[in-house]
């Protein structure tokens, strides 16, 4: 017996090591739709094996709760099993020693709780109330349902134009979202299961970058139906692209001079350039949608804030001209779509806001947007918030040449909402991150100009529904000196006027059901950030589909939309794990000093590597069964 | 043409054809399990797997499409192991009591296990729990499911309802009935499509004989005169599972053999079918006639897994159905009424049985409106195809030793006319031969009507009769039949009569009819029935001197009083659950 030994890691506990890392990654590739109480007894069972065996709650405890879960699952229980699990548990967090058992047990009641339903229909009807709807897991985390699988096999033959055609089937904006979707399709892919997630975003660039220009489906025979769509933003847009491929008119009412909404007015060119959103706008143009700009409907024009021009610059061309009534819509046209976006802006609600410097989120993207290029050459700023609103505002501010830019946050970096690649490459281009200093107040000189920011060091406190809350740290106030403060605290929705002729509103949103219907208003629909509250561009796209498909049926019409393209068949080709595509922007001290596109396509060995990755769920596994693919809708 | 070798063997096949498909053009068999061709390509077993030169698993023969240069080795050591281990798997969880299981014998699984030699009990059996109501018409035996998934997708890619889905998630991942319903309160059409398609015993048709033979039953009362009627269809089938050439099974032999189980009177749906034309056709021609605009064709109702489909997807269209009862029922109706009066019994004591291709036939028996003789059922009992071949067997009979007998008298005659109520286009034909009768004082050319015999699913014609333009349309399925009202309701087409069969190529093809595993028998069922029409030597339903018989003694003349009441029914004065994804337009009330 030596007095020490020095640690080893047995071959055992290494490979055991490899299937923890195995079910993560499992767990990442979980798709929705399986049995909360199934996955529940799964994890239990789990928990048991982790037990050390000492207390009798959790030995036993959780042996019990798993005998009893399963005994819901095998239709063997009846009702009065669910008081005994919850005694069960409640006793296995009462009386475990350590958090093995505690933590399992407060599982349980936590699901005990929150889909008792389930365990209810288990025990009175021995059945399940899930089953899987839509096979594919990544086109059932698309809000548009894009046929991924189908695109991503056409990439992989070459096939470019028949990608875009295939993704229009359901997104008429493939190169906007192929430069900046959040892709929500990536995050279920079953490649994680073999190692990792498919590079879906960027195969689509692929594809755009490659196809050239790609014309549109004929339109259908004319219907003689008018539509009306209040905003001319991804949603409006897609509402309209395939309102006019069913055959009706549509005209959309733009306050702005220009289409693109958010695309345009909050998304630096450096991430979407103006020319390659415009070849989307184009090409869903070209369908013959008629366009009415800087017309709004609201009676009275809010008024323009003018102490900001000097450094936003002024922009005459965003002045509306017209002004059409809502009723005159309604009794003109024979549906109207409001997809008026969430444009104004969230104040911080701190002493000193209204000074000369304070500039909202906004204003800032919107005048970049525009074009004006405001000047911050040499200017110290800070942008408050941590979401990809705030990461825009930080990196536009030093390509518009600030001397210094500091990003601000209350939480923690962990916290923050922005994506990680947002802040690290934000951070790269050499803005400094603030996070745990939460905004006090405005500092103001005596020209009522801002000249700091008072902020308070925070630290993470106790957990508040899901993340910690943070609270003073006792380190005190900082002061720190700025001249520009822009506040990206969230955005909110401008429904006062249409709430004013009758369109039903909740804290500020509008109200519309899942298929966009406007509650009480026969013909009207509304849908995107609007009804929903700031979100992603592929949900605002998602509702224009929705609402284009339920508007064709309001009018009494079923017009199917579909695509004639065939997807390759799978290759029967080995596929062994292979690395993920990564995605590569312009270096740091290069991309800075432009608004030229930062991100980098792959090459043609990355690009052809990544396509076969794809592990074709849409032919194998359910999807032959269930249909992989929606042909048409 | 693509090229490759099998098993060594060179092979050329179209493009696109499967690894099985190729295989069996150069003999070589791969065994399969949940595979329906066409229905059901979706390799969830795992039998049909096979080895293929550079894939590194095994493949699914039967839906891997070839590809040039390929090689494939259907039979390896690796194939071997694992298609055995994989049976091995679905045997541990499926009830092999296969002594007492009607499909023994015509089990897909059995013939599998035993071709492969499979040792019993390889895995610890986890064999689920049945869990169904018996009392209904269709069975479902979870302890026998395996999965294939076969009635899902012939009921949602063939017949269109839906009434079957995957159910529950992960180990217990198993087939139930859709939307969380109970099978009582769907819309299923009972036309049994999912029982034929299944190739184990987990979906059957409530067997009924059973009662009728048991103690207490009417085969255990001297009393009880039994009688039973034989529709079109059988007589083309029932000796399939002997091994009988039609030829030999005829409608004759085959009521020798009721006879000999104890049916005191042996009578033919063909009868009652040309009853049913005789008031169709009157029905039709009024409308024809009638100098009104319809917007909806009539369409017939012979077919009880059409009304039921009708009522549930449709009901906005219920008015159209033929208010004409279906043949089995008129039978019923006279068999209680004139047949009892003219052999003197109360009809209390008559016990009516029909031998029906179909399952919906058992359900419209109790359908309560639809009695009208005034006894408690106008038909007492419906027995399958598969269900009166497996009661000869009960009974020991052999059949190949039984002559032939003449059917009973006055319900035991039928023209061929009747004969052709078993297939798609028949009923509409037989129908336009009386119509064009009525309409011109003759009988039209046997070959009038040639074209509707043959063609798609859904096939239409327009005929000219006497200054009268027809036009007219058949289909059979029940989800092509969808295709044909949606066409209706966009006004995209325009018919005036229209014929509906809920089984792909009618009654022939109809879910109480035996089962060949992976074949469709209803065209060679056809075949039968085309020629027994061809050598009838009365081949119009107005000219059937027994249903004349009937008019002049009883009924009077087609659509009189007494005819409005034992022969048409009202097809609102029952309720069917509702479809649950109803088309937008279709109109509830």
């Amino acid at each position: 017996m030596n007095r020490l030994n020095l640690m080893t890691s047995s071959k055992a506990q290494t490979v055991v090591d490899s299937f923890y890392k195995v079910l993560e990654q499992r767990i990442a590739a979980s798709p929705l739709g399986f049995c909360p109480v199934d996955v529940s007894s799964a994890f239990v069972k789990f928990c048991l094996a982790q037990s050390c065996g000492k207390c009798t709650p959790c030995r036993i405890g959780l042996a019990q709760l798993y005998t009893l879960m399963e005994s819901v699952m095998d239709g063997k229980a009846d009702e009065s099993v669910l008081p005994l699990m919850e005694r069960t548990a409640r006793t296995i967090v009462s009386t475990s020693d350590c958090a093995i058992g505690r933590e399992a047990g407060r599982m349980v009641l936590v699901g005990l709780r929150g889909f008792r339903d389930d365990y209810l229909e288990h025990i009175h009807n021995k059945r399940c109330l899930c089953h899987l709807t839509q096979p594919v897991p990544c086109v059932a985390g698309c809000p548009a349902h894009v046929d991924i699988p189908g695109y991503i096999a056409l990439v992989a033959n070459h096939r470019y134009a028949d990608a875009v055609r295939l993704i229009r089937k359901d997104n008429p904006f493939p190169t906007a979202c192929a430069l900046i979707c959040e892709h929500p399709c990536e995050t279920n892919c079953r490649r994680n299961m073999v190692d990792d997630n498919i590079k879906i975003r960027s195969l689509k660039r692929v594809a755009c970058d490659k196809a050239g220009v790609v014309p549109v489906p004929e339109c259908g025979p004319s219907t003689g139906k008018n539509i009306a769509i209040i905003g001319g933003g991804p949603s409006g847009l897609t509402a309209a692209y395939f309102l006019q491929l069913m055959g009706h008119q549509t005209t959309i009412f733009e306050q702005r001079s220009k289409l693109g909404g958010m695309l345009l007015y909050g998304i630096p060119s450096y991430r979407l350039p103006r020319e390659r959103l415009q070849s989307d706008i184009d090409a869903i143009l070209s369908t013959g949608v008629e366009v009415k700009l800087r017309t709004s409907v609201r009676k009275k024009l809010p008024p323009v804030s003018v102490e900001n021009e000097e450094f936003l610059g002024s922009c005459e061309e965003d002045r509306i001209e017209n002004t059409v009534l809502f009723s005159a819509l309604r009794e003109e046209y024979d549906a109207i779509y409001i997809s008026i976006g969430a444009h104004t802006d969230n104040k911080l609600r701190i002493p000193g806001e209204d000074a000369v410097g304070v500039l909202s989120a906004v204003e800032m993207l919107r005048a970049v947007g525009n074009g004006l290029k405001p000047d911050f050459a040499g200017k110290n700023v800070i942008v408050v918030g941590g979401g990809n609103v705030a990461m825009d505002c930080v990196r536009s501010a030093i390509r518009l040449g600030a001397e210094h830019v500091m990003c601000v946050y209350r939480r923690r970096k962990d916290d923050m909402t922005a994506q990680l690649d947002e802040i690290d490459g934000a951070i790269n281009e050499g803005a400094s991150l603030m996070d745990l200093y939460a905004p006090k107040s405005i500092e103001v000189d005596e020209n009522g100009h801002v000249s700091a920011l008072i902020a308070t060091k925070m630290m993470a406190g106790p957990y508040d529904r899901g993340r910690p809350k943070p609270v003073p740290s006792g380190d005190g106030d900082r002061r720190i000196p700025c001249d520009i403060l822009v506040v990206a605290a969230g955005q909110k929705i401008e429904s006062d006027y249409l709430e004013a002729v009758g369109v039903p509103t909740k804290w500020g949103s509008i109200v519309a059901e899942d298929w966009t219907q406007v509650p009480g208003m026969p013909g009207v629909f509304s849908g995107g950030d609007c009804v929903t509250g700031p979100s992603t561009v592929i949900r605002a796209i998602a509702a224009g589909k929705v609402a284009a498909a339920n508007i064709d049926d309001y009018l009494g019409f079923s017009h199917p939309i579909s695509v004639d393209v065939d997807v390759p068949l799978p290759q029967l080709e080995p596929m062994p794990p292979t690395g993920r595509a990564m995605t590569k922007e312009r270096e740091p001290y290069d991309r800075k000093k432009d608004f030229c596109l930062m991100e980098l396509p792959m090459s043609d060995p990355e690009a052809e590597q990544e396509s076969h990755r794809c592990l074709r769920c849409d032919y194998y596994g359910f999807g032959i069964f269930k249909g992989g693919r929606e042909t048409q809708w | 043409m693509v090229k490759l070798t099998i098993n060594d063997i060179p092979c050329k096949v179209k493009e696109g054809t499967t690894i099985l498909e190729a295989a069996k053009t150069v003999g070589i068999f791969i065994p399969t399990l949940c595979y329906l061709k066409d229905i059901n390509e979706i390799g969830a077993c795992r039998v049909c797997v096979v080895e293929v030169d550079g894939a590194e698993k095994l493949v699914s023969a039967c839906n891997t499409p070839v590809a040039e240069g390929m090689n494939v080795h259907s039979n390896t050591l690796k194939v071997r192991e694992a298609r055995r281990t994989n049976v091995e798997l679905i045997l541990s969880q499926h009830n092999g009591n296969c002594v007492t299981c009607s499909r023994s014998g015509n089990c897909a699984l059995q013939t599998l296990a035993n071709d492969l030699h499979i040792a019993p009990d390889i895995y610890p059996p986890n064999v689920p729990k049945m869990n169904w109501d018996l009392s209904f018409e269709l069975i479902r035996d979870e302890s026998k499911c395996i999965k294939c998934m076969r009635c899902i997708q012939i009921c949602d890619k063939v017949q269109g309802l839906n009434i079957w889905n995957v159910a529950n998630t992960g180990g217990r991942t198993t087939v139930a009935v859709s939307g969380l319903r109970n099978i009582r309160d769907t819309d299923c059409s009972l036309c049994g499509q999912c029982m034929t398609h299944c190739p184990v015993g987990a979906l059957y048709a409530r067997n009924d004989s059973i009662h009728d033979f048991s103690l207490g039953g009417p085969h255990a009362n001297k009393d009880v005169i039994k009688i039973a009627q034989i529709a079109p269809a059988v007589r083309t089938s029932w000796g399939e599972p002997f091994g009988l050439s039609p030829e030999f099974a005829t409608v004759k032999r085959l009521g020798a053999v009721l006879r000999r189980i104890g049916i005191d009177y042996v009578f033919d749906t063909t009868f009652s079918a040309d009853l049913t034309i005789m008031e169709e056709s009157a029905e039709v021609l009024h409308r024809l006639t009638d100098g009104k605009e319809h917007r909806y064709p009539m369409f017939t109702s012979c077919c009880p897994g059409w009304v039921r489909f009708i009522k549930s997807q449709y009901p906005d269209m219920v008015e159209n159905l033929s208010t004409s009862k279906s043949p089995q029922a008129m039978f019923g109706a006279i068999a209680k009424t004139y047949f009892a009066r003219k052999i003197g019994v109360e009809p209390e004591r008559i016990h009516c049985v029909s031998i029906m291709p179909c399952v919906a036939k058992k359900a419209e028996i109790a359908i309560p409106s639809i009695n009208d003789s005034g006894c408690d059922r106008d038909v007492d009992s419906v027995w399958s195809v598969r269900e009166v071949d497996r009661l000869f067997r009960r009974e020991c009979i052999d059949i190949s030793q039984v002559p032939e007998e003449e059917l009973d008298s006055p319900l035991g005659e039928g023209t061929g006319a009747g004969v052709i109520f078993g297939t798609t286009g028949g009923v509409m034909e037989a129908a336009l031969r009386t119509a064009y009768f009525k309409l011109t004082g003759e009988n039209p050319p046997m070959d009038t009507f040639k074209e509707i015999r043959t063609g798609k699913p859904w096939r239409e014609a327009e005929f000219e009769i006497a200054g009268t333009t027809v036009r007219i349309a058949i289909v059979s399925g029940l989800g092509n039949a969808r295709q044909l009202i949606r066409a209706l309701r966009r006004d995209q087409v325009h018919y005036d009569f229209v014929e509906v069969m809920a089984c792909p190529g009618g009654c022939v093809g109809g879910g109480g009819q035996p089962i060949h595993e992976g074949e469709e028998w209803a065209e060679r069922r056809t075949k039968v029935l085309r020629h027994l029409d061809a050598k009838s030597q009365i081949r119009y339903s107005h000219e059937n001197p027994e249903v004349q018989k009937l008019y002049t003694d009883y009924l009077g003349e087609p659509m009189s009083g007494l005819a409005e009441k034992l022969l048409h029914t009202d097809h609102f004065a029952w309720e069917m659950p509702l479809s649950m994804n109803l088309d937008h337009d279709v109109k509830v009330n």
